[in-house]
């Protein structure tokens, strides 16, 4: 076997095209993966004409909320480009500078103060359908996360004057008598001078006054509590149920990781075997035991697992550099990495002992490798039951998840554990390495 | 009178690919120094034959026996069967390892002299001309020093002057005592260069002799190798 290593390492040497294509691809394309995915989508770029005069606020009871705070939230969900009309605006969307406008009306506190109406704003966007989707999908959030603040301000206020009201003070309102008497003070007070007042129909008529007084401090108290649950109805309690919780940054290492070690020793190995086809060399070898198939597969398979090993141990090192990882866990990265480079060097001698020739194998390692990776990437419950089912399933009997997933948990300890996946990966060794077998049985 | 024991023997080869039979129940013998021509028109069988006596392959019956089967037999297929990415001597080196030759770079240094590679020894295959490919092939399958070699159609891609050098190296190999067997589309090269002919056709084996009896079994007269040939196959039904 050491000899066809060397006459191998020698071949690689000498393909410098091809080493460069197996060393660049896998980076280049996991790089972009990695930025896909641990990029959040990003603000978006969103043109503001804010119409209010400076300073305007609302008043809820004595407290003032400034019309400026509703921007001050849109802005910090969107990366605002102050415009100073809507005309600017519109101008602004057509030449794409930005992907949308909002408009805050000039009468925005006045319809608001009013009490009878809501306030408004304008949305403007333009592109085409999927752009339009995008943007409304981006900008509705940004908008629900201003409207949200915006009203927890209002809220706020609102709570205060109620406290005012029960405890008693100044409201602030204008035309308002000052240091009113609170609500809460009025049934002692009164009940003092129920005592002293005859029986008879003031008596029963301070009565009637006194227990409206009692009801209305009981559950003028409940309103604030209901202002907030109105402000925020439902409260959200995340429980992660299995496994640990993976930050998306290092998530997208493992994938990035993972994607290279596919294509590298998929590619390596089905290219390696297909090459002694093209060669017309299998023959010459496995004629009078020169070299054994299980001999040939298995030097192939070891090849490009350590080339595919090395270049991704080489990969998350040098991303550790810039993202944090576990180092203490290096001895689970390279158990993960390891089993992973087998299995991916099983199927890619699986495929190469089925083409025919080099350039056949790379097309069909390609063809194969790039849907399962995107397959093992669809989360359940973006697809429906049955397809997810599917996907589940082709998932399964390809190396590709597994690797995703003892990776993951070598590097971030999620479920399932590195042993399980470490077994199903040794499985499916055995199973691609079966079959690469059964196609080296023809030589020619 | 004591016969030389052969050196390759063939008995009963049959070969059948599901319904299809390839080869029907070939016997033969090889001696030391033969220079046996396999000829046959396409499909006849020859390819089968020489892979099964070269191991590639197993018969579905029949056996191979004597000094020279499986890996002792030199084998070069029709098909360069050489690593182009590697040099002469690098292709050479690592059959010599494989085989298990004691001496590598002493018989790389003796079958580059043969081959007339010695030049062109560091140059990588994929930059060598059809007949020094088709060398290098010969030379991958002598490099063990078998005492026979199996060449499938050695010549066919090589041009009249390649050819003529491919002869004389294989016919001072014949003449070294080393058994060559080899198939051909070109019936001038069976006249000219082998001492014994096997005709197949269908699997069958229907002549085995030296090409002047094949002649003579077909009619005689002043007929060239081709034409006896063309008239022999007639005579037994294959067009």
């Amino acid at each position: 076997m050491r000899w066809l290593l060397g006459k191998d390492l020698l071949i690689l040497r000498r393909s410098r095209l091809l080493v460069g294509v197996l060393v660049i691809y896998p980076i280049a394309i996991a790089l972009l993966i990695g930025l896909a995915i641990s990029r959040a989508p990003g603000k978006p770029r969103v043109a503001i004409v804010d119409e209010t005069p400076p300073g305007q606020t609302i008043a809820v009871g004595n407290e003032h909320v400034a019309v400026s705070r509703y921007a001050d939230q849109l802005f910090s969900q969107v990366q605002p480009v102050h415009v100073a009309s809507r005309e600017q605006a519109i101008d602004d969307i057509e030449s794409g500078d930005v992907v949308a406008a909002v408009v805050i009306p000039r009468d925005i506190a006045a319809r608001i103060a009013s009490g009878v109406s809501q306030g408004s704003i304008e949305v403007l966007y333009n592109g085409n359908a999927l752009e339009q989707s995008l943007v409304q999908s981006q900008l509705d959030s940004a908008l629900a996360q201003a409207n949200l603040g915006f009203s927890e301000q209002i809220q706020h206020a609102a709570a205060q004057a109620i406290g005012v009201l029960l405890s008693g003070g100044n409201l602030g309102v204008l035309g308002a008598p000052s240091n009113l008497i609170g609500l809460g003070q009025i049934p002692s007070d009164l009940h003092s001078i129920i005592a002293r007042q005859p029986p008879g129909a003031e008596r029963t008529q301070l009565e009637r006054i006194e227990r409206f007084a009692e009801f209305a401090d009981q559950n003028l108290g409940l309103s604030r509590n209901v202002l907030s649950t109105i402000g925020q109805p439902i409260q959200v309690k995340s429980t992660l149920i299995q496994g640990r919780r993976t930050p998306l940054n290092t998530f997208a290492v493992v994938v990035a990781v993972s994607v290279s070690l596919m294509f590298v020793c998929v590619l390596l190995a089905a290219g390696g075997v297909a090459l002694e086809r093209e060669e017309h060399t299998l023959a010459r070898l496995a004629r009078g035991g020169l070299a054994t198939r299980e001999g040939l597969l298995a030097e192939k398979l070891l090849l490009a697992a350590a080339c595919a090993f090395v270049l991704a141990l080489a990969m998350l090192a040098g991303i550790g550099a810039f993202v944090h990882l576990e180092w203490s866990r290096i001895g689970e990265w390279a158990i993960a990495l390891a089993f992973g480079a087998v299995a991916f060097g099983a199927l890619g001698i699986a495929i190469g002992a089925l083409a025919r020739e080099v350039r056949a194998a790379s097309l069909l390692a390609f063809l194969l490798s790039l849907p399962l990776a995107f397959l093992a990437l669809v989360p359940s419950g973006s697809v429906s039951r049955g397809l997810y089912g599917a996907i589940e399933a082709i998932s399964f009997v390809f190396p590709f998840k597994a690797a995703l997933q003892a990776l993951d948990a070598a590097v971030n300890g999620a479920s399932p554990g590195l042993g399980i996946s470490v077994a199903h990966l040794l499985g499916l060794t055995i199973v691609f390495g079966a079959l690469a077998r059964v196609g080296l049985r023809r030589l020619d | 009178m004591n016969r030389v024991s052969p050196v390759l023997s063939a008995r009963d080869l049959t070969m059948r690919y599901g319904e299809r039979v390839a080869l029907r129940e070939v016997s033969f013998d090889v001696d030391a120094g033969e220079l046996v021509a396999i000829v046959g028109p396409n499909g006849a069988g020859k390819t089968t034959l020489l892979s099964i006596l070269a191991g590639v392959q197993s018969p579905s019956s029949g056996t191979v026996s004597g000094p020279a089967t499986g890996a002792a037999i030199g084998w070069a297929p029709q098909q360069s069967a050489v690593y182009s990415k590697l040099t002469v001597s690098e292709n050479l080196r690592l059959f010599a390892r494989l085989e298990g030759v004691a001496d590598p770079g002493g018989a790389v240094a003796r079958m580059l002299e043969q081959t007339g590679l010695s030049e062109r020894a560091d140059e990588r295959v994929q930059r060598l001309s059809g007949g020094n490919r088709q060398r290098v092939n010969v030379a991958l399958g002598l490099i063990g020093d078998p005492p026979a070699l199996a060449l499938d159609e050695p010549t066919s891609a090589l041009d009249p002057g390649q050819r003529q050098r491919l002869w004389e190296f294989v016919g001072q190999l014949a003449r070294d005592g080393t058994a060559v067997l080899f198939s051909t589309h070109h019936l001038g090269e069976v006249r000219s260069y082998a001492t014994r002919a096997i005709v197949l056709a269908d699997g069958e084996l229907l002549f085995d002799g030296a090409p002047s009896d094949l002649i003579a079994a077909s009619g005689g007269g002043e007929r060239d190798f081709e034409a006896a040939f063309v008239a022999f196959l007639r005579e037994r039904g294959h067009a």
